[in-house]
């Protein structure tokens, strides 16, 4: 499949190139996979699965960190 | 008779079976600035230090993450489950927290209002028998009442931990009754969490026996944060020494300090 996907990624509508992998998702975001916890439709993925885990159109992708808090 | 020798002689705070260093545990949230905070942390001698689960802001213009100004190898990043209503979303940030990959210790809060943050005791209980399942070491926030707390307890949390008073009020111990009585009949430690306003709040929350306490407006939104954080090191130690030395009793008559005999004919 060519062309491009769309996918939420923190509730905004991301354009990704098909077949895109949640590391590169994250690179392209700039965001150090060390720092950052990653949902893929409601389900955790692992660090090491980020590099396998394919997206598709449609997708929700939640990214988070810690931030202050009480 | 006091065997102590003086020293009020304490054990270290076990909770889930590791020791921590300080009863004295403090909140992220809310400082005017990121140095202020760490100054802060650093005069409190707080050894866990609570943060939130948060979405990344992907356009970069809110704060980044804590971890650039906090170092992970100083302190113990207890991540809390802050905003959550309901027992679902609170086990999602949980989980989401553990995957970060610092600990397997979450403080669970399952909010039930917006107005008064007080807890939703039961989408908590839910949740801490849910979490305790997946082997977190669950430490709940929860209200000053006791049968709560022994359910929770009875869910195999590590550590309950009621309010002092509403969330951010500074309104200090409303009930120190009832947070003796959740002392005295739970096994597992109690941590006091929210609502010491100021020094003697804290002192006075401490000397009700419980394991230590857990507090963060009272420092981010003092007006010296670095000095309140001296403060309220020295008065959770205070506190602390002054339950273990054990007070004198209360009586409603004077009884005089001095001889009353050998006064002057």
């Amino acid at each position: 499949m060519t062309g491009t996907i769309t996918v939420t990624v923190n509730g905004q509508d991301r354009h990704l190139p098909a077949n895109s992998t949640l590391l590169a998702l994250l690179d392209t975001l700039e965001l150090d996979p060390r720092a950052v916890v990653v949902e893929h439709n409601r389900g955790i993925v692992r660090r090491p699965e980020l590099d396998s885990a394919t997206l598709a159109d449609g997708d929700s992708v939640e990214i988070v960190h810690f931030v202050g808090g009480g | 008779m006091s065997e102590r020798g003086g020293t009020g002689a304490d054990g270290p705070l076990v909770i889930g079976g590791r020791a921590f260093t300080s009863r004295l545990m403090v909140g992220t949230g809310k400082y005017a600035d990121h140095q202020t905070m760490v100054r802060a942390i650093e005069a409190s001698g707080a050894e866990v230090v609570t943060v939130a689960v948060r979405r990344v802001d992907l356009d970069r213009t809110k704060h980044e993450g804590i971890l650039y100004h906090l170092d992970p190898k100083q302190f113990f990043l207890l991540a809390n489950t802050a905003g959550c209503y309901t027992a679902d979303d609170a086990i999602r940030y949980a989980r989401l927290a553990r995957e970060a990959g610092f600990n397997e210790y979450v403080k669970l809060e399952v909010i039930g209002d917006q107005e008064t943050l007080l807890p939703d005791v039961v989408g908590l209980v839910e949740a801490a028998t849910t979490l305790v399942g997946e082997g977190f070491k669950v430490m709940a926030y929860t209200n000053e009442d006791l049968i709560t707390a022994l359910r929770l307890e009875d869910a195999g949390c590590a550590a309950v931990m009621p309010l002092a008073s509403p969330i951010g009020s500074g309104l200090g111990m409303i009930n120190p009754y009832t947070i003796r009585t959740i002392k005295r009949r739970l096994q597992a430690p109690v941590i006091v969490d929210a609502g010491v306003g100021t020094a003697s709040d804290a002192c006075i929350t401490m000397e009700q026996g419980v394991d230590g306490i857990l507090m963060n407006t009272a420092l981010a939104a003092a007006d010296d944060p670095v000095a309140m954080a001296t403060a309220m090191r020295m008065a959770v130690d205070a506190g602390r020494l002054a339950y273990l030395a054990g007070r004198m009793p209360r009586r409603e008559i004077a009884i005089p300090s001095s001889p009353t005999t050998g006064m002057l004919g």
